[in-house]
């Protein structure tokens, strides 16, 4: 699955695990949160990503956290926003300074959403058009409320330089 | 541009536009051409389409489609209007609809042309963004805000920093459901805060500063609730920061397995009061407050972005009003009940009714529109006033200019004295325009305002609120009507629900439903019973809500259904 970075087409060092698959013992490897205990037993110097429900409460990794280099939210449906919320979470109640993939069913119209809500990287939909994506991406250069980015303010407004 | 010419003045009563304003709106209409471009050529399916199109107020509805352009917190200045009004005239069927909340509906617009549209939009500082969808709507306001006399707070400003906040916000532009925010500065609730998803009330802090009242979790729908009072003392500079957490505590737990069980309501009501306000201080005391602080420097730079009007009224002005009354008893009439009164001496809101005896609640030609754009350069400082109500108010002009502008305004059919009366019905587009709608609204508002089209007859009745939806959607707010009345449909034929006791008010209350559903052709003759036995009952000035409240349904249901 094409993963994009920034707007742009990067390589994915990242195995996804299914419920069901094998877990190796080395190297970068996202499983799912019913498997994280699994995947916390591998040695401590291996990438680890969990793979989280919409559903998930932020708060439940908040111990595991240090020794996640990557979270992966999920989009159902696109209208299902949930993971917009999971991904601020992470960064703001819990500093989560790694990867925030998002997956499942998001599009190119959320892409600035995405980052702004603290997203790093996307895994693109089946069928996606990148360059639609990468658009996105340059299209807005205001937005008009803060973000876990940080942007600048613009003099005393709500305004944000992007 | 160079940079030695003079600013343009500032519109009165909204926030004006900069060139960044100017600039994102340019993108963002931009962003929509290439869409409609990419579903015109194929590449975009209709499914993949919808939520782009929704998020630009874009509808497809029963006939055509229809779209939804936002007027923040209400307001629209002349140029706005105009711009409206060749809109219309240009693009539609010579006529807009304006909504419930606030906004302007055109019903026959096609889809090729509203890139262009939204672009002549852009050209008045308007847009379309976020008029549908499940997003925070158009914020929406007390139409008198600014001008009333028992004001406490002017909360236009407010409003509009929500509008920015809220406009394409990254996180809660895909909540479970839609979310709509009422802002009022008045102890009396001109804008049911209590049947909002939140409602805020301004008022003075005891520092001198502004703080606010919140209620969550009122609406309509198939589901009526009265808001609960969430606290009491917010101050401003936390406004952003509390309504994050507010939000944020919806989009993580509101239902999103049944459409109809989706809106906050239902969660604060599953979670209980106290189990929301939990879950909300607990989201406040952890999120980085000082990120979303609303600095008192920022509501000084939105609030200095806003025209103020110079309101100078010459030492004889409510005198000459007084004179023009005693002159003419039908201006005088219209006075009584199509004016508010202001805070500046020699001034009145003066309210516009788009409810002629007889016609489509709300609905305003090109011409009209034309007309109250003038009316407002030359007696309101420009600027104009939706209602929720569905009518126009100018809200600052010098009393004795009132004649005059009466005078205009009855010449082009906009002088029905019928405000707060019967003839002041709310009704929802219906089977007419609407795809979700069981019945048509607008036939029996317009039979309604026929038959009790004698202004003699609408102040004898007094205040009294009508209010018709087509569908259990509720757009046209039929649980907050003193008489509400719900169109459903029984095996194909169209039928009428009524409801009484409902207000939107202060005293907000759910109107209980009366009896069986009549048929279309008896249902104003039902409500022309129910009005005739609340005119032999009540007892001295009570409004019919009063009498109702006071003597219960029995009396009602047997002059509805006794001779049925």
């Amino acid at each position: 699955m094409p993963l994009l970075e920034n707007g742009r087409l990067v390589p994915d060092p990242w195995t996804t695990l299914d419920q069901d698959a094998f877990l190796p013992a080395a190297g970068p490897v996202i499983v799912p949160l019913s498997r994280l205990e699994e995947g916390l037993a591998r040695p401590p110097g291996e990438q680890l990503g969990v793979a989280l429900p919409p559903d998930a409460e932020i708060a439940t990794l908040r111990t595991v956290l240090p020794r996640l280099s990557l979270v992966a939210v999920t989009f159902p449906i696109f209208r299902d926003g949930r993971a917009f919320s999971q991904a601020r979470a992470l960064r703001e109640h819990l500093h989560f300074a790694g990867e925030i993939r998002a997956t499942g069913k998001p599009l190119p119209d959320q892409y600035e959403f995405l980052l702004r809500c603290g997203v790093s990287t996307v895994a693109l939909p089946a069928g996606s058009d990148p360059q639609v994506w990468a658009r996105a991406h340059t299209r807005f250069r205001t937005a008009y409320q803060p973000s876990v980015r940080g942007e600048r303010a613009e003099g005393a407004t709500l305004r944000r330089v992007l | 541009m160079p940079d030695t010419l003079p600013a343009p003045a500032l519109p009165i009563g909204h926030y004006g536009y900069d060139q960044v304003d100017r600039a994102f709106l340019a993108d963002r209409v931009e962003q929509f051409r290439d869409q409609v471009a990419r579903r015109i050529a194929g590449t975009l399916s209709e499914d993949e389409f919808k939520p782009l199109r929704l998020m630009n107020g874009l509808y497809l509805q029963l006939h055509a489609y229809m779209l939804r352009i936002a007027v923040p917190y209400g307001v629209l200045d002349s140029r706005q209007l105009r711009e409206l009004a060749h809109i219309a005239r240009t693009y539609d069927r010579d006529y807009g609809h304006f909504t419930t909340r606030q906004n302007l509906q055109f019903n026959w617009i096609r889809l090729e042309d509203t890139p262009d549209i939204l672009a002549r939009l852009a050209d008045v500082d308007m847009h379309a963004i976020q008029t549908s969808g499940n997003c925070i709507r158009n914020v929406t306001c007390d139409q008198f805000a600014g001008a009333a006399q028992d004001e406490l707070v002017d909360p236009r400003v407010h409003a509009e920093i929500l509008r920015q906040w809220s406009t394409l916000h990254p996180e809660f532009t895909f909540l479970p459901r839609k979310f709509k925010i009422a802002i009022s500065g008045s102890p009396n609730d001109r804008v049911a805060a209590r049947f909002h998803d939140i409602g805020l009330v301004a008022k003075p802090a005891p520092d001198g500063g502004t703080q606010f009242d919140v209620f969550v979790g009122g609406g309509m729908g198939r589901t009526p609730i009265v808001g609960v009072h969430l606290r009491d003392d917010l101050p401003e500079e936390d406004l952003l920061a509390y309504l994050e957490a507010m939000v944020r505590v919806y989009n993580e737990y509101g239902r999103r397995d049944n459409i109809y069980k989706a809106r906050i309501k239902i969660l604060v009501q599953a979670l209980g009061t106290e189990g929301y306000r939990q879950k909300v201080d607990a989201e406040f005391a952890a999120m980085n407050r000082a990120r979303y602080r609303l600095p008192p420097e920022t509501v000084a730079a939105i609030r200095a972005r806003f025209g103020t009007p110079d309101l100078h009224a010459p030492d004889d002005a409510a005198a000459q009003l007084d004179r023009a009354r005693r002159a003419d008893p039908v201006f005088d009439r219209w006075v009584r009940t199509n004016t508010h009164p202001h805070r500046a001496p020699g001034y009145i809101s003066a309210v516009i009714s788009l409810k002629p005896a007889g016609g489509i609640p709300g609905d305003a030609t090109s011409a009209q529109m034309d007309l109250v754009a003038d009316l407002a350069d030359r007696h309101a400082f420009g600027e104009i006033r939706v209602t929720h109500m569905q009518n126009l108010v100018l809200g600052h002009v010098r009393q004795d200019e009132l004649h005059v502008v009466w005078q205009a305004l009855r010449g082009a059919g906009l002088a029905s004295a019928n405000i707060g009366l019967i003839g002041d019905i709310i009704a929802c587009p219906g089977l007419d325009y609407c795809a979700l709608a069981n019945a048509r609204s607008i036939p029996i508002a317009q039979k309604l305002g026929a038959r009790f089209a004698s202004p003699e007859l609408q102040e004898t009745i007094g205040p009294i609120e009508i209010k018709i939806s087509g569908c259990i959607n509720a757009c046209g707010h039929h649980h907050a009507g003193h008489i509400g009345i719900l169109g459903v449909d029984k095996k194909g034929e169209e039928y009428f629900q009524l409801t009484l006791g409902g207000s939107p008010g202060s005293d907000a209350s759910v109107g209980q439903i009366l009896g069986p559903a009549l048929p279309e052709d008896a249902t104003v003759d039902a409500i022309a019973r129910l009005v005739d036995a609340y005119l032999v009952h009540r007892a001295g000035g009570e409004r019919f809500l009063d009498t109702y409240r006071r003597l219960g349904a029995a009396l009602f249901k047997d002059a509805v259904y006794a001779t049925a």
